[in-house]
């Protein structure tokens, strides 16, 4: 049990402090990083609880998947020179109070979260849940999403997938004048159509494709 | 006392299972030179020890020697950091691969998302490499393989749910078993070609060797690596190599299960078939890296997402409606 606790410890701290940094530290690249830290701290701790399978998803997705994409997009803009002067110019700071409002109202949604874990004890109660304990996590898991929540679970899997299709909406251009490699049209080249046998007369030469 | 016992125990099982991991990781290092020699009617290194065995020990040695050179205007902390990421993550996958019925580091109930995970994470080594090495050709060869490594997982991923619907567990043990009467490799024959191609792709294999295509960007991520860093990075693919031929062996060729339930084959311990699995899925490796030009960065692409992504999702509602339909979908 000590073990498990100087590892609890061990993680949790990480967590934090990795989470404090993403916003602390100056270069964007290191912040990403941190919260990748951050992601697997968080994943070692799910996988502490008995969670193995949520732990492994976070990894996957999280880690796997969304900080590349973080990763790509802060690189690829080069924000990392981006230093953190907002604090400090007079202009360009309109977003301060924006920012403020959106962690004063995330705040105020999590004490509700956890007022109603409080004034309702039996909501969380594992009573509720068809858990059944002798299977594994995953089958567990399984069983609640698809067959107790399919409709809800269907639901959001159209959102997400409305979501992904309104991004390639919104940033599909059609443009003029793109030159297109078409892989059959490569393939398909014969000798008949690609080389053509000149007679050329001495001293005057040929003008091919004018 | 308790603690320290257990900490003793398992650093023991461990070092049994990583330094036959590093040793083979040299040995294949040979043999695929000299796979790619024999293609090219060459000889290949014949020279240190028998049949030129020990070449990768006399190049570690002179890796070991080597300068480090750490760029002046690099990051240095990540730069200094990424081949460790690498190398450690190629190794710590290992830990749940099952040599045998109970001859596993880690019999984990969610062994294959384990081993998924470590791969998807793989990418960080390069991309860390690519842009704390602050110059164009690595960060440009970084790039390309984010996208190129976090394409070809989709397929891969997909793949690997094929051949959950047809176990039911995602314990590595439980895939292996469920081989008994036969190999994936025979219903899911078109997976295991994909599952082949997707993991040159993820492993930067040629012809898939876009982040490192030395014709372009001089050596990719690993251009300002050098000596023992760069050994690392090289150690670290390899690695992510065999692990992926040993995910390839366990998912479609019956892991540790013995080709023929008879009784010279019987003999054979299970470890020994898995390890011939490997190496056959290896020298397929090599074969191809030998034999194929490389590809052009718009096909590659073309590859993961038209053409793989779409067969493979096919063919999981094929073998789910198949399984659903004849009722041999597996129950625990």
């Amino acid at each position: 049990m000590i073990a498990h606790a100087i590892f609890f410890y061990i993680f949790s701290i990480i967590a934090v402090v990795s989470a404090v940094m993403v916003t602390v530290s100056k270069n964007t690249v290191h912040s990403v990083f941190f919260l990748i830290l951050d992601f697997i701290s968080i994943s070692c701790l799910f996988i502490m609880i008995g969670a193995e399978f949520l732990g492994m998803i976070m990894l996957i997705v999280y880690v796997g998947a969304v900080a590349v994409l973080f990763l790509f997009v802060v690189m690829m803009l080069n924000v990392a020179q981006q230093k953190n002067q907002w604090f400090i110019s007079k202009e360009n700071s309109n977003h301060i109070p924006i920012g403020l409002l959106i962690s004063v109202i995330i705040f105020f949604e999590l004490i509700i979260v956890i007022g109603g874990w409080k004034f309702k004890p039996d909501l969380f109660d594992k009573a509720n849940l068809s858990i059944v304990n002798d299977v594994s996590n995953t089958h567990s898991l399984g069983m609640v999403l698809y067959t107790d929540y399919i409709h809800i679970f269907q639901i959001s899997g159209m959102i997400l997938l409305i979501a992904m299709i309104g991004a390639i909406v919104l940033t599909f251009r059609q443009r003029e004048g793109v030159k297109k490699q078409s892989y059959i049209k490569q393939i398909s080249r014969e000798r008949a159509e690609g080389v053509e046998v000149v007679e050329v007369a001495s001293n005057r030469g040929v003008k091919i494709d004018d | 006392m308790e603690y320290l016992d257990l900490i003793f125990q398992e650093t023991y099982k461990i070092l049994f299972l990583l330094v036959p991991v590093l040793v083979s990781v040299a040995m294949i290092v040979w043999l695929d030179r000299r796979v790619w020699a024999f293609v090219q009617k060459r000889q290949g290194p014949n020279v240190v020890g028998p049949f030129g065995l020990l070449q990768s020990l006399a190049d570690a040695l002179k890796y070991i020697f080597k300068e480090i050179i750490i760029p002046a205007s690099s990051n240095k902390i990540i730069f200094i950091l990424a081949p460790i990421i690498t190398m450690t993550l190629a190794l710590i996958a290992w830990a749940v691969i099952p040599f045998g019925v109970d001859q596993v580091l880690a019999d984990i109930n969610v062994g294959i998302l384990y081993i998924f995970a470590v791969s998807s994470l793989g990418v960080y080594g390069i991309i860390m490499g690519g842009w704390a090495s602050n110059s164009k050709y690595p960060f440009l060869g970084s790039i390309r393989s984010a996208a190129q490594m976090v394409s070809y997982e989709v397929s891969i991923g997909i793949i690997i749910i094929n051949v959950l619907l047809c176990v039911g567990s995602l314990n590595l043990n439980d895939i292996v078993i469920a081989q008994k009467d036969m190999w994936f490799v025979i219903p899911l024959f078109p997976m295991f070609v994909i599952f082949f191609i997707s993991a040159l792709a993820e492993t930067n294999r040629p012809p898939f060797d876009l982040p490192e295509a030395e014709a372009e960007l001089v050596a990719g991520y690993q251009t300002e690596y050098s000596g023992m860093m760069y050994a690392m990075f090289w150690l670290g693919e390899y690695a992510n190599i065999l692990l992926m031929c040993a995910l390839g062996s366990i998912l479609f060729l019956g892991g540790w299960l013995s080709p023929i339930e008879l009784y010279p084959f019987n003999l054979i311990p299970g470890a020994l078939w898995l390890i011939f699995k490997i190496l056959f899925l290896f020298i397929l490796f090599a074969l191809v890296k030998a034999i194929v030009p490389r590809y052009r960065y718009d096909q590659l692409m073309r590859l993961g997402w038209k053409i793989f992504l779409p067969l493979s999702l096919t063919y999981v509602v094929l073998t789910a409606s198949y399984l659903f339909y004849f009722n041999l979908l597996p129950t625990n």
